[in-house]
């Protein structure tokens, strides 16, 4: 029993997706298949489950090509796809998302909850996956939710499952229990496709390893024959510093202090509780954990977008706490956003526009109300020039930018001022390898001019590869203290709550 | 299964799933792909032409659908199809001709003409500039209707309380004018802020408690004419009634505020730090408050100019419509036209000017149209939502005649839901 | 190792949830209301007055139920419950009740302020309940309209627009075919004004609140064009007949609750039946959970196989049939002719209902019934002859949505792609 692409070729208006890529998995193997973002992994995926049309190619189960229409049609040929942003409905019990559109029904459509519920638990058992049908998504950590995932897609019996980034929402531990589903799965003859940029873990659980770049399969190597270095050449096509260059830290003063934080989340959770942290000038603190933890709260709170409940924050010895976020930022602290589209860019405003979002109201950008455009744009320009932001035009809207070349734009227009204290969270997220040695190299260089940095980051090689100092966040609080150079174990054992390793026996 | 892929950056050759992989995220607050209301009408790539071809379109699609249904309606002639329907022909294109033929006639077809289209434009212009600008920073304001009332009775009050020289209670009613609205539309905006409601409910909510309040007040003896028992004010004095510019035509210093509103309100958005705050808080409100800007009091800001400039229409209606007077619901169906005017000018000052002028003349046109034809004005109103709707979704005028729409066509304001 | 040690001098003050501040707010508010009841309904009362509530209509089975109360008395009683409240509500103590003691403060307020109204009088209480029962029918309706729309996703401000057109093509109809005729012409265009809503709003993906405002106008517009230059010419087609009373045996004849919710036209009836029914349906059979998935995660709907864009379409045009249907017991129950802007606000007003019952049917009904009790509460006291002024009566409705509008939006959750079109790559 396989699944096959053979010669997929997908062509959108300016670019070409998929360009003849060829892919296939027996029942019982496990597929890696890997590329940087935008190599068009995603895109291939999608075809294969039913959301585009393939340009030229097919799609062939057991020797017999597929049409695929829909997602209906690739469930009924057996494929079933757990996607990196959950397809779950959250305010939904896991029955409800399980049946969602294979609902089992009494007379008049009435639905049968007994045995949707009956659906659920048969899997979950079988599997280990410990799930209760009655719970209700938005309520259920992330890891259980990608369970809720794996039955949804096992109850439609799918022989063929494809996993879309999986383990990037799971601490190191859950990464494990996640691995031992998935060979179980294996063994229960089910044939798995898994995409993902990490490369550590394609080494430890594909038989093999495909890789793409710029839409097309550019190798197909087996576990045992490559390591880290080689793939990450394979994928970006030149050899990559996996490990970000710098010297060994000097911190000097406390710049930034924390001391017993409390933040509340939107729905009145304590997200932050009683935290307290410092950061000293001349060094990187890279705060590790999953997202989920009052990280983002904890952010928000010290830049001046979220009220704290309690506690005290000092920057430099003055009490910060409750200013507002232009205060904040008048005291020089940059800010880069966790989401940038959301928060860091005014999409459809111009490149330049965006560059004096920060500083409109003061001089030289503007005099009282009066906007002088000419300063606006010589700044930009200048920018654009300094941070090498690849854009036709700083009047270009900054949305027609790639994703790289947005962020690069939000760390030029923060780190262009004298900077005392940069906080930046997830400032990689989801852009090409080029920008992100640029972005390393230039909060680097922050540090080494003498600014405090604080970056938060659920990508835990990142925070090896900054931080001079790394904190562990759990459920609201620093558990954990550590130097870079402690085992991804530990630290991931730590992001689970575990105190220590006496523990995890 | 349509193929959607955002512009590229050549240089970095950015595939399209990159799109997809960082969107996600941020989701829930409104495609990022999809353009929304801040945009100008000068947009990036867009010629005059292009931009002008639409709204035209636009036009010509109405009138023909109008012509229908002038046709369909005339009741006189509906049963003549079935006993001789050559003469039923006949009769039913004469009507239409002599219906469009008045409305042609009665806006640009004399010197009267033209002073009544401008006449009749002004208070719509400034009433588009309030939606617009609301539009620009992601507000609906649908209570210009309201606004217009208490800037209006906040007008007449100036207006027959003093007598001063013409020179001084001018200025003082519009002051009164742009300060009562103002307040009315800053009430909403408040709410919104402070509560979260959404203010396409709390204005025109707010438009009937004005409605009524006016209704109060002209019986009230504070306005009530005297010796009248029907709600009727007491007359402006004509120190404070705006001044002709032509002798006996109608038109007034009203159209030459209108046109300094226009380019205030230009200035305003473009070239001054507030404009800046306005657009970029309806371009996307989270990367606002992340700039620090306080969206709060932005959205009472802007509602507060919006409120202003629907104010001085509200006062136009008085002191520059005789008889000075004040009477029950005196501002009409300005509120809803306005929102007509902002859409078809793209939220733009100039093209608020041009839509208002040529919806003055439909206003000028119809009412020629009701005398000399007899077809009821309320039809001007059904030429306007054609419009509008067609102006909103210029797919629709693309279909119908095959017209290419400029790559970066605006749509639609983004809204995510009720906000709160 | 982090540099904080235990229990170092810490300032940290705690500062309120919001829903200690919020609570703090009410429990001004009703102290407030408590001095106001006070002053107004109890040293405002001459003492010796009595108001008179009336329990059973004239000629109804057990007649002439009445309960009296001392107007003052209970001016001064309900001050002082309110006081209670409020300063309960200051405590923070049970700040889950706090808008338990909101809705019980403000129902004794209006139950005093009642009181007063009909001070030295008699007052038609169960008239009162009847008429909040009748006209909260257009209000839930229209709610109902916007809650299947905005289940799926969809706002819809064109209510209003469906409500006046239908209602305009059922009194033509119903004047020239007879009233059931009428009737289902309103449900269709209510369905065709829904279409064209879906269409705008799902397929051209024009903002949805444009594309219901621009329905508004265009209603507005060709009901008022059609009125003039087809009614007033001819007259015999502005007179449908009505809709009667059904009076429902026994249940009908019990004092107060009868004639409240037992003897009605259809029009009620079947509005109590649909709110049941779309209870039932929407959270417990499979067309309301793929409806509610498409409202609230339609990419996880697309994913499973549902359709988006029909099951989005199809519940819009079922929306558009009830607002015909809401449109049609304006004209053909409730009066029985068709004037210019007949509907005054009440889509709106339906909206507001909508988001006060939170996106659910009986939620949505029990905010209908407010809405109701505010137009009943504005002609009862027109008839009354109070010192307040009618102009300032009507204005009650509109004050009631702004204040619930305002009270209740932020802490409401609509279907959470609410006003988001679907993007299918």
């Amino acid at each position: 029993m396989t699944l096959e692409l053979r010669g997929i070729t997908k062509q959108f208006p300016g670019v070409l997706a998929n360009d003849d890529v060829n892919l296939s998995v027996s029942e019982g193997e496990i597929i890696a298949l890997l590329g940087e973002n935008g190599a068009g992994k995603t895109t291939l995926m999608n075809i294969l489950y039913g959301l585009y049309t393939p340009t030229k190619g097919e799609v062939i189960v057991d020797g017999e090509p597929l049409v695929l229409d829909s997602p209906g049609d690739a469930i009924a040929a057996g494929i079933g796809m757990v996607h990196q942003h959950f397809m779950l409905v959250p305010v939904f019990t896991v029955a409800e998302n399980v049946v969602l559109g294979d609902e089992p029904t009494k007379s008049l459509g009435w639905i049968d909850a007994r045995r949707a519920k009956k659906a659920v638990t048969e899997i979950s058992s079988r599997y280990g996956l410990d799930v209760d049908p009655d719970a209700i998504i938005e309520d259920l950590p992330v890891g259980f939710q990608q369970r809720v995932e794996i039955i949804k897609v096992l109850a439609r019996e799918a022989r063929f499952l494809v996993f879309d980034e999986p383990t990037s929402v799971l601490t190191p531990p859950e990464v494990d229990r996640f691995f031992e589903i998935v060979n179980e799965l294996r063994a229960d003859g089910k044939g798995i496709i898994f995409i993902s940029h990490k490369l550590g873990e394609a080494l430890e659980i594909a038989d093999r390893i495909v890789i793409m770049r710029r839409g097309k399969t550019v190798a197909e190597v087996v576990p045992a024959d490559v390591d880290e270095e080689k793939l990450a050449e394979l994928m970006v096509g030149r050899p990559v510093d996996l490990v970000v260059s710098k010297a060994k830290a000097e911190p000097k003063d406390v710049v930034l202090a924390v001391k017993d934080l409390t933040v509340l989340d939107d729905r009145n959770n304590r997200a932050v509780d009683s935290l307290s942290l410092e950061v000293r000038a001349g060094e990187i603190v890279g705060i590790a954990g999953v997202q989920g933890n009052g990280q983002t709260e904890l952010v928000e709170s010290l830049t001046g977008l979220r009220p704290s409940l309690g506690g005290v924050v000092e920057l430099n010895g003055n009490d910060i706490t409750t200013l507002s976020p232009r205060a904040i930022h008048n005291l020089d602290i940059a800010h880069v956003p966790e989401d940038r589209q959301k928060s860091g860019l005014v999409l459809p405003f111009t490149v330049a526009e965006n560059i004096v979002l920060d500083s409109y109201h003061e001089r030289p950008i503007s005099k009282g109300i009066l906007m002088d455009w000419n300063a606006a744009r010589d700044r930009a320009t200048r920018l654009v020039e300094e941070y090498d932001v690849r854009t036709p035009s700083i009047e270009v809207q900054v949305s027609n930018l790639s994703g790289g070349n947005q962020q690069k734009v939000i760390v030029a227009r923060e780190f262009d001022r004298d900077v005392k204290l940069v906080i930046a969270s997830q400032p990689t997220r989801g852009i090409d390898v080029g920008s992100i040695e640029y972005i390393h190299g230039r909060i680097v260089e922050e540090r080494d001019e003498g600014a405090a940095v604080l970056i938060v980051s659920s990508e835990l090689e990142e925070i090896k590869a900054l931080s001079d100092r790394i904190l562990v966040m759990y459920d609201g609080r620093v558990v954990a203290e550590f130097d870079p150079s402690v085992s991804t174990t530990e630290i991931g054992l730590a992001m689970l709550g575990s105190q220590s390793e006496e523990e995890a026996s | 299964m349509s193929d959607t892929a955002p512009p590229e950056d050549p240089q970095n050759t950015p595939l399209p799933d990159m799109v997809p992989q960082e969107e996600a995220p941020s989701q829930k607050d409104g495609d990022p792909r999809k353009s929304d209301m801040y945009r100008r009408v000068t947009g990036i790539g867009t010629s005059a032409r292009q931009a002008m071809l639409v709204p035209a379109l636009a036009l010509l699609t109405a009138l023909i659908i109008g012509a229908f249904i002038i046709a369909v309606t005339d009741v006189d002639t509906l049963p003549l199809w079935g006993s001789d329907p050559g003469e039923a022909l006949k009769a039913t294109v004469t009507g239409i001709f002599d219906a469009y033929k008045a409305l042609f006639v009665g806006s640009v077809g004399s010197l009267d003409a033209i002073s009544e289209t401008l006449f009749a434009a002004t208070p719509l212009i400034l009433a588009g500039l309030a939606v617009a600008v609301g539009f620009q920073a992601g507000l609906f304001n649908i209570g210009v209707n309201g606004q217009m009332h208490i800037g209006g009775m906040a007008a007449l009050w100036v207006g027959f309380t003093f007598a001063i020289p013409a020179v001084f209670h001018i200025p003082l009613v519009l002051a009164a004018a742009l300060v009562g609205g103002a307040l009315w539309a800053g009430l909403a905006g408040l709410l919104k802020a402070r509560t979260g409601a959404h203010e396409v409910i709390t204005t025109i909510m707010l438009n009937f408690i004005a409605l009524f309040l006016v209704d109060y007040l002209l019986k009230s003896s504070l306005f009530q004419a005297p010796g009248r028992n029907d709600p009727i004010s007491a007359p402006a004095n004509p120190s404070s009634v705006f001044t002709t510019l032509f002798g006996d035509y109608r038109v007034n210093i009203g159209f030459i505020i209108a046109l300094a509103a226009v380019a205030i309100v230009w200035w305003l958005m473009y070239r001054t730090t507030v404009g800046f705050e306005f657009r970029a808080v309806g371009a996307n409100p989270s990367g606002g408050r992340y700039a620090g800007m306080s969206v709060a009091w932005i959205y009472v800001s802007v509602m507060a100019v919006s409120g202003a400039l629907a104010g001085i229409a509200g006062a136009n209606q008085i002191v520059a419509v005789e008889p000075y007077r004040a009477i029950s619901n005196f501002a009409g169906n300005i509120g809803f036209d306005a929102i007509a005017l902002a859409l078809l000018g793209r939220s733009h000052p100039v093209g608020v000017l041009f839509a208002g002028l040529l919806f003055g003349a439909l206003r000028a046109g119809g009412r020629e149209m009701q005398g000399a034809a007899g077809i009821p004005i309320d039809l001007v109103l059904v030429l306007q939502a054609l419009i509008i709707v067609m102006i909103a979704a210029p797919e629709l005028v693309r279909s119908i005649y095959r017209v290419k729409t400029p790559d970066q066509e605006i749509t639609t304001v983004t809204t995510s839901g009720w906000g709160g | 190792m982090t540099a904080i040690a235990e229990g170092a001098e810490v300032t940290s003050k705690r500062r309120a949830t919001p829903a200690e501040k919020r609570a703090t707010v009410i429990g001004i508010v009703l102290i407030a209301l408590a001095v106001f009841t006070f002053w107004a309904f109890g040293l405002g009362v001459t003492s010796g007055l009595e108001s008179k509530f009336n329990l059973s209509l004239p000629g109804a089975r057990f007649d002439d139920l009445s309960w009296t109360v001392n107007s003052r008395m209970v001016g001064f009683v309900v001050s002082l419950i309110l006081a209670f409240l409020g300063g309960m509500t200051l405590r923070r103590s049970h700040l889950k009740w706090t808008n338990l003691g909101l809705s019980i403060g403000l129902g004794l307020f209006a139950f005093s302020f009642l009181t007063w109204a009909a001070a030295d009088g008699s007052f038609s209480l169960v008239g009162m309940l009847t008429s909040t029962v009748v006209l909260s029918v257009p209000v839930t309706l229209g709610a109902l309209t916007g809650l299947m729309c905005e289940r799926v996703a969809v706002i819809n401000i064109a209510i209003e627009g469906q409500l006046l057109t239908s209602a305009f093509v059922g009194t033509i109809v119903g004047s020239a075919a007879g009233i059931w005729v009428g009737l289902v012409a309103a449900m269709l265009t209510g369905a065709i004004l829904g279409a064209v809503l879906a269409v705008l709003a799902i397929k051209y993906r024009i903002d949805q609140i444009i594309a219901g405002v621009v329905i508004n106008i265009f209603a507005l517009g060709i009901t008022s064009f059609l009125a003039r230059r087809v009614l007033s010419a001819s007259q015999e087609l502005n007179s449908p007949g009505r809709f009667g009373s059904i009076k429902i045996p026994i249940l009908g004849d019990i004092p107060v609750i009868g004639p409240m919710f037992f003897d009605h036209n259809m029009f009620v009836y079947v509005t109590f039946i649909l709110v049941i029914a779309l209870h039932f349906g929407l959270f417990y059979t499979r067309w309301g959970l793929r409806s509610r998935s498409v409202g609230e995660h339609p990419k996880a709907a697309d994913t499973v196989g549902i359709n988006v864009y029909r099951t989005r379409y199809r519940n819009v045009i079922l929306g558009g049939l009830i607002a015909g249907f809401g449109g049609a017991f304006l004209t053909l129950a409730q009066v029985s002719r068709f004037e210019e802007n007949l509907t005054a606000g009440i889509g709106f007003i339906g909206l507001a209902a909508l988001i006060f019952g939170r996106w659910r049917p009986l939620g949505v009904l029990g905010a209908g019934l407010v809405f109701g009790f505010a137009r009943a509460l504005q002609q009862k006291l027109g008839i009354l002859g109070t010192p307040i002024p009618s102009e300032f009566l009507s204005m009650t409705p509109y004050i009631v949505t702004l204040i619930v509008v305002a009270g209740v939006v932020g802490r409401a959750r609509p279907p959470a792609a609410d006003g988001q079109p679907y993007i299918k790559d």
